[in-house]
């Protein structure tokens, strides 16, 4: 679409759509955002009452999942030089909102550890003991963390040793495509739980395309994606229909599709249409060489096509929010839905079509799981892919190139704490510890801020954490 | 001068959450009668239930009697077992059902809801209907049903208890996604803190402090620094997953007997009373944790319908400006409710290690925090609606592993799944109409 359709299109809608989609009840809604862009000069309070009214449209919806203050490259408030701009920007926040999160993780692996345990003993006689210890145990899983995702230095030959690398971007893959469909969603104002369901739904398809039919090279392998992110279109897309229609709140319905669509798969795996003969285990048929990815650096790495795929998704995702009318529709809904209607918009449709979008996309993890690294169905197909999504995407601030680089860095951090567990048997559930304090941590700049010193005004109560308007303050600044 | 103050008033049910009936309002005129459209949702939800059910369970019923035992052998007095032939039951049910179904369309046709008695009947009779054809269907058609409900009811005690959190949280304006979190949090502390004191009873109380310390969290995320409170909740949810997950291996697992074997809460039997067939089980023959939970029910819906408290709290989740005029603490309410959500929860959680079993793993909660969210939502924000919204989740939980038991032709993947797929029907269906709080989920600031 042309960026000289846009205006027909929209002008299009307008005709077309207004009086179907504005109730009797639901009469055009005046939202107070204009309010917010009042001139004049702004005490600290305002700015966050800007700001929330600004996410809130006043005070009139949740906020989405990436405020609208952060969308726009305008940060209010801003007299401030252009050092400390960069310092309290998102970008170093989400910096240091990893290394916040890691250094808690430290802490919690150095409190379960035994050195540190007997040296705590006698801290006081020799405090130094403890300390070392405690960043033994810190550093030590952390290096083996290193070891396991990214390069490993005792490794016999070059493609030895970035063999981690390698399985970090396998990993990384199905993170990426799913996280991708949740920060759509979440630029619509959606908040898709559902990636796990959507997977396990596309798994199944794609899976059965690939074991069950018999085609050419080439062709098969395209059945297989194409009915795995059918699978997922039309279970995300089941989702955004239902609450287009009936006003059902999409966390609840995403959350039980999850359950409908794993229960679906077992009861299937028990089937003898999906279990593989003479087996009695809940498991698939292999599927077919043509019917799953290629390896496309060598047979040594289990790096497959999918992560080609996804980078590709990830262009697809950015031209549609940012370059599409749809897209802008999308955002359009997400920032405020009711301004959205006023406009023209169809909203039920822009949610149904988002879902389904989102649902496409983890889709695609669920081809990448079955076609790329499992190469088989099984009730894990989709492990916990689809949940980390969600945390993906927050982390990714739900932009499309965000999202892949958070995918990239959760890739890593699954791929390594396997390494981690086996090296210095710090359990693999330290690695949730660590991405969902990331989140948090990223979800709240004015926290990370205050403790690094870095809130631009009011730095002394912000650092103290007393003063709470100086700490909404720097939310809004 | 504030730009939210002077904003126009977020009354509307509209926003937010559900938006019950707009796609429906557009298609069709706007009632004269009542200010409230009605729908074609439920009707048509009924009547195609009773369709399904007529010919499931009656046409396609199984021919042999279903047999439901009442009273155990050491009940006060005995009742007969009650034997019901499949097919005749299934029949007459159904007939019943879509005679239901078919008052709510004429009730439809003149332009008037239906009466809230209507759907929950029509549960009863949907619910009794499969039952009968799932026990007729069975190799052995006889199963207990004291057994059935006393286990349903233990089922239930966590979910109840869930829901109860999530009423206390979206009352105030705080949408709790995290209790699945403080479920597990509990659960986990009870273990931990048992094993150490070596008293059950110290293990509950230190579960409704892990619980509330987890709901703090959400408080000061959500209400502090504004962060979107879906968020917060996934977030902690994979947060107090991970910690009781580490926690769990590296210390645990590796002394049971130091930090893991907590003891199990006593079953306390009122005597003579827990002799009562069916009710005597289910009221005077429970563990601490599930007295505490009638007493939770009934005091959270006193409190939140027939107090000053309540009414507070009430104001601050359907309209915190209006609220603030009137010189309520916005925040700190919603604080210190989400705290209180978070202890009620945690309880809930203690009944994992405390009562069910004697000893944490990972992932002990199993997702029931969310069925809670759903019972929440189902029993419609109300405290007792949500009391009986997690007895039929249990319900079906219990039925799922007695119909494995008798040996039923329906495949176990799909009674596991009943749960949520009614949820899904309840949500999509019949809760629709109703709301959640105005203002759940939206931060507040003073302007």
């Amino acid at each position: 679409m042309s960026e000289q359709d846009q205006p027909k299109h929209v002008a299009d809608e307008n005709k077309t759509e207004t009086p179907a989609t504005r109730s009797p009840e639901n009469p055009a809604p005046a939202t107070p955002a204009p309010e917010t862009a009042a001139p004049g000069p702004k005490t600290p309070g305002e700015d966050a009452a800007a700001a929330t009214a600004l996410d809130t449209a006043g005070g009139a919806m949740q906020p989405s999942a990436v405020p609208v203050s952060a969308q726009s490259g305008i940060v209010p408030g801003g007299a401030d030089t252009l050092v400390r701009r960069i310092f309290t920007g998102s970008g170093i926040v989400s910096v240091l909102a990893v290394l916040l999160a890691l250094i808690l993780g430290g802490l919690l692996i150095a409190s379960t550890d035994k050195q540190v345990g007997a040296t705590a003993s006698y801290l006081f006689a020799r405090p130094s003991d403890f300390f070392s210890a405690v960043w033994n145990a810190a550093t030590r899983s952390y290096v083996a963390l290193f070891q396991g995702s990214v390069f490993n230095p005792r490794g016999s030959s070059v493609a030895v040793q970035f063999a981690p690398l390698m399985e970090t971007l396998t990993i990384a893959t199905p993170l990426i495509t799913a996280g991708l469909g949740v920060a759509l969603a979440f630029r619509a104002g959606l908040f898709n739980i559902g990636a796990q369901g959507q997977i396990i739904m596309a798994g199944i398809l794609a899976a059965w395309v690939g074991f069950a039919l018999h085609l050419p090279l080439g062709l098969h392998l395209l059945l297989v994606l194409i009915a795995g992110i059918v699978g997922g279109a039309l279970w995300g897309g089941l989702v955004g229909l239902l609450k287009a229609r009936t006003g059902a709140h999409e966390v609840i319905l995403t959350i039980m599709f999850n359950y409908i669509a794993l229960y679906f798969l077992r009861y299937l795996l028990n089937t003898p249409a999906f279990q593989r003969p003479g087996e009695s285990n809940p498991i698939s048929p292999i599927l077919d060489p043509s019917a799953v990815y290629p390896q496309i650096l060598g047979t040594q790495y289990r790096l497959h096509l999918g992560f080609l795929l996804a980078i590709a998704a990830t262009v697809f995702v950015w031209w549609l929010l940012n370059r599409s009318t749809v897209g802008f529709e999308f955002r359009a809904v997400g920032a405020n839905p009711k301004a959205a209607l006023t406009a023209g918009i169809n909203v039920p449709r822009a949610t149904v079509l988002v879902m389904a979008i989102a649902g496409a996309l983890a889709g695609m993890s669920g081809v990448a799981q079955v076609a790329g690294t499992e190469k088989v169905l099984t009730d894990g197909v989709a492990a916990t892919y689809g949940f980390d999504a969600i945390t993906v995407a927050l982390l990714g601030r739900s932009t499309p190139w965000g999202t892949f680089a958070a995918g990239l860095l959760f890739g890593a951090f699954r791929a390594g704490a396997v390494q981690m567990q086996i090296q210095t048997g710090t359990p693999i559930d330290i690695v949730l510890v660590v991405q969902s304090l990331i989140v948090l941590f990223i979800a709240a700049p004015p926290l990370v801020r205050a403790l690094f010193g870095l809130n631009p005004r009011k730095k002394k109560a912000a650092t103290a954490g007393k003063s709470k308007k100086a700490a909404i303050t720097g939310g809004a600044a | 001068m504030s730009t939210t103050a002077t904003s126009p008033v977020p009354g509307k049910p509209q926003q937010g959450k559900p938006q019950p009936g707009t796609p429906e309002s557009a298609r069709e005129k706007a009632p004269a009668i009542s200010a409230k459209p009605v729908t074609w949702k439920v009707p048509v939800l009924l009547a195609v239930l009773g369709v399904v059910a007529f010919i499931f369970f009656g046409i396609m019923g199984p021919n042999q009697t279903a047999k439901f035992g009442i009273s155990s052998s050491g009940d006060f007095f005995q009742l007969p077992a009650i034997e019901v032939p499949a097919f005749l039951g299934g029949i007459v049910l159904s007939v019943l059902m879509l005679g239901l179904a078919g008052y709510a369309v004429y009730l439809k046709t003149r332009n008037e809801a239906s009466p809230g008695w209507l759907p929950i009947v029509f549960i009863v009779l949907f619910v009794a209907a499969f039952l009968i054809w799932v026990v007729g269907g069975a190799r052995t058609p006889s199963i207990s049903l004291a057994g059935l409900i006393a286990g349903s009811v233990t089922l239930a005690v966590p979910l109840v208890f869930g829901s109860l959190s999530g009423v206390l949280c979206e009352r105030v304006g705080v949408v709790n996604i995290a209790i699945e979190g403080q479920l597990l949090g509990g659960a986990f502390t009870a273990a931990m803190v048992a094993t150490l004191t070596k008293s059950p009873f110290i293990g509950l109380l230190a579960a409704a402090v892990a619980g509330a310390i987890v709901s703090m969290v959400l408080a000061v995320f959500s209400i502090k620094y504004l962060v979107n409170q879906i968020i917060v909740g996934v977030v902690l949810n994979v947060l107090v997953s991970g910690l009781t997950g580490f926690l769990f291996s590296t210390v645990m697992q590796a002394n049971k007997a130091q930090f893991n074997s907590p003891g199990r809460l006593p079953i306390i039997d009122i005597p003579v009373l827990s002799s009562i067939p069916v009710i005597g089980p289910i009221l005077f023959k429970q563990s601490v944790v599930g007295y505490l939970m009638y007493i939770a029910v009934i005091v959270v819906w006193i409190g939140l319908f027939k107090t000053k408290w309540g009414l507070r709290v009430r104001a601050v989740g359907e309209h915190p400006q209006a609220a603030d005029t009137m010189g309520i603490k916005v925040n700190a309410t919603r604080f210190w409710n989400v705290t209180l959500g978070g202890a009620v929860a945690g309880i809930g959680g203690s009944f994992f290690t405390l009562v069910a079993i004697d000893s944490f793993t990972k992932e002990i909660s199993g997702g029931r925090g969310f069925i809670a969210l759903a019972a929440l939502i189902f029993g419609r924000w109300n405290p007792i609606g949500a009391f009986f919204a997690a007895l039929l989740f249990g319900f079906a939980d219990n039925l799922q592993s007695i119909v494995t038991i008798i040996g039923t032709p329906v495949p176990s993947q799909f009674m596991a799944m009943l749960p949520y797929l009614v949820t899904v029907l309840a949500v999509a269906g019949l809760v629709g109409r109703s709301r959640p709080p105005a203002a759940s989920g939206i931060p507040y600031v003073k302007g």
